[in-house]
């Protein structure tokens, strides 16, 4: 590596102009004469002097006061790196303290409010479901009052046999009054749901229920008490003595455990009637 | 070379001995490391510059360590000692810097 005469002068080595000097490094005036025949590879060989042990008492202290840096150096990085609360100063430990006091604070009125509405919320839905429990209850009532929900239970099975068409509307229509006034709650005759506005209808060719032609024998499924209404078809001057009395006809009842009730009936949407406002009721 | 070698035998031993710091010394001991750090790259440089000498080097290690350490100690008796500390370590940041900057001029010739 050989010097370019014009080669930067390396007499200000580490010293720019505007650094401020440093206190801490050696100028060791006895020295500074060095650094005036230094070239700039010196520094290199300077080091490689420097580590050549000389074995002197300074530079074995030298390299004691290294070793104990060395040595707190891995005991503060070993101490940071398991930094607890044990380490910090009495101020930061209050500032720590307030810290977590008020986000306790927070978090306590946080979880309250939520707590609150958590409450809401089970309450409102338990209302919800309440009110949906008992609408639902309403519907399948008066869907079975209003023959559009099939219905089952106990009741009986009214078949009147009458080949000779010597029946007449209003005999039915005296046997389903008899059956509702002895309770029964759904009547079904053949495929015809009886409902509050079915009619008995004389036709040409036979008995008609809600205009559907009703063939003998007559099939009425009831539900209701069996033994109630089984008793009042044969009451005295009743449905049966009636049924007997025309010639041809048959009558027969039968209680059953379950009467299954599906014919259905599809309701008419009022064409003048709307409910009324709940308040307008008195 | 010694001092280098007993750099090496420092960290070995702390990372052997696994020591944990006493309480008192908690809040001087990161300061006085700066410091010592500070007092090493000074000592490079002055290797470098072809003026160290061991005498200096040795009292200026101390010196700076024990400055260090009291200025901090006095700041907690302030009451300021948190941003003493910070004050003490930015110093000697900048301090370090130079030095390195000097070393690297030595050594890199840039």
């Amino acid at each position: 590596m050989s010097v370019p005469p014009g080669g930067p002068p390396d007499s200000p080595p580490g010293s720019p102009p505007g650094s401020t000097p440093d206190p801490s490094s050696q100028p060791a005036p006895e020295q500074a004469p060095h650094r005036s025949v230094s070239s700039p590879d010196e520094p290199r060989r300077r080091l490689l002097r420097a580590l050549v042990p000389r074995g002197s008492r300074g530079e074995l202290l030298a390299g004691l006061l290294c070793a104990v840096l060395g040595f707190a150096l891995v005991v503060q990085v070993r101490q940071t790196q398991e930094a607890d609360l044990g380490s910090l100063r009495e101020t930061d430990l209050v500032r720590i303290l307030d810290d977590l006091g008020e986000r306790n604070d927070r978090l306590e009125s946080e979880q309250a409010e939520l707590a609150r509405t958590r409450d809401e919320l089970r309450s409102g839905t338990s209302a919800r479901e309440a009110a949906r429990q008992a609408a639902q209850q309403q519907v399948d009532s008066l869907g079975i009052l209003a023959g559009t929900a099939p219905a089952q239970g106990p009741g009986i099975r009214l078949t009147i046999t009458d080949p000779g068409g010597a029946l007449s509307a209003s005999t039915l229509l005296d046997a389903v009054q008899e059956l509702r006034d002895s309770g029964a709650e759904t009547i079904q005759v053949d495929d015809v749901r009886v409902v509050a506005s079915t009619s008995f209808t004389d036709t040409q060719d036979g008995v008609a229920a809600d205009g559907t032609l009703l063939q003998s024998p007559y099939d009425f499924l009831v539900i209701g008490d069996p033994q109630t209404l089984d008793t009042a078809m044969r009451i005295p001057g009743g449905v049966e003595s009636r049924v007997a009395s025309a010639p041809g006809a048959r009558f027969d009842v039968r209680q059953l455990d379950e009467v299954l009730v599906d014919a259905l009936r599809v309701p008419e949407t009022p064409q003048y009637a709307r409910p009324a406002e709940p308040t307008a009721t008195p | 070379m010694i001092a280098a070698l007993g750099l090496v035998v420092g960290i070995l031993v702390g990372l052997v001995l696994q020591p944990t710091v006493p309480p008192e010394l908690q809040p001087y001991l990161p300061i006085a490391v700066v410091a010592a750090l500070d007092a090493v790259f000074g000592g490079l440089r002055a290797v470098l510059d072809g003026i160290f000498d061991d005498r200096v080097f040795v009292v200026s290690f101390l010196s700076n360590v024990v400055v260090a350490a009291l200025v901090v100690y006095l700041g907690d008796q302030l009451g300021v000692g948190a941003q003493l500390s910070t004050g003490v370590v930015v110093v000697l940041g900048i301090r370090i810097f130079s030095n390195a900057a000097a070393i690297r001029r030595h050594v890199f010739k840039a």
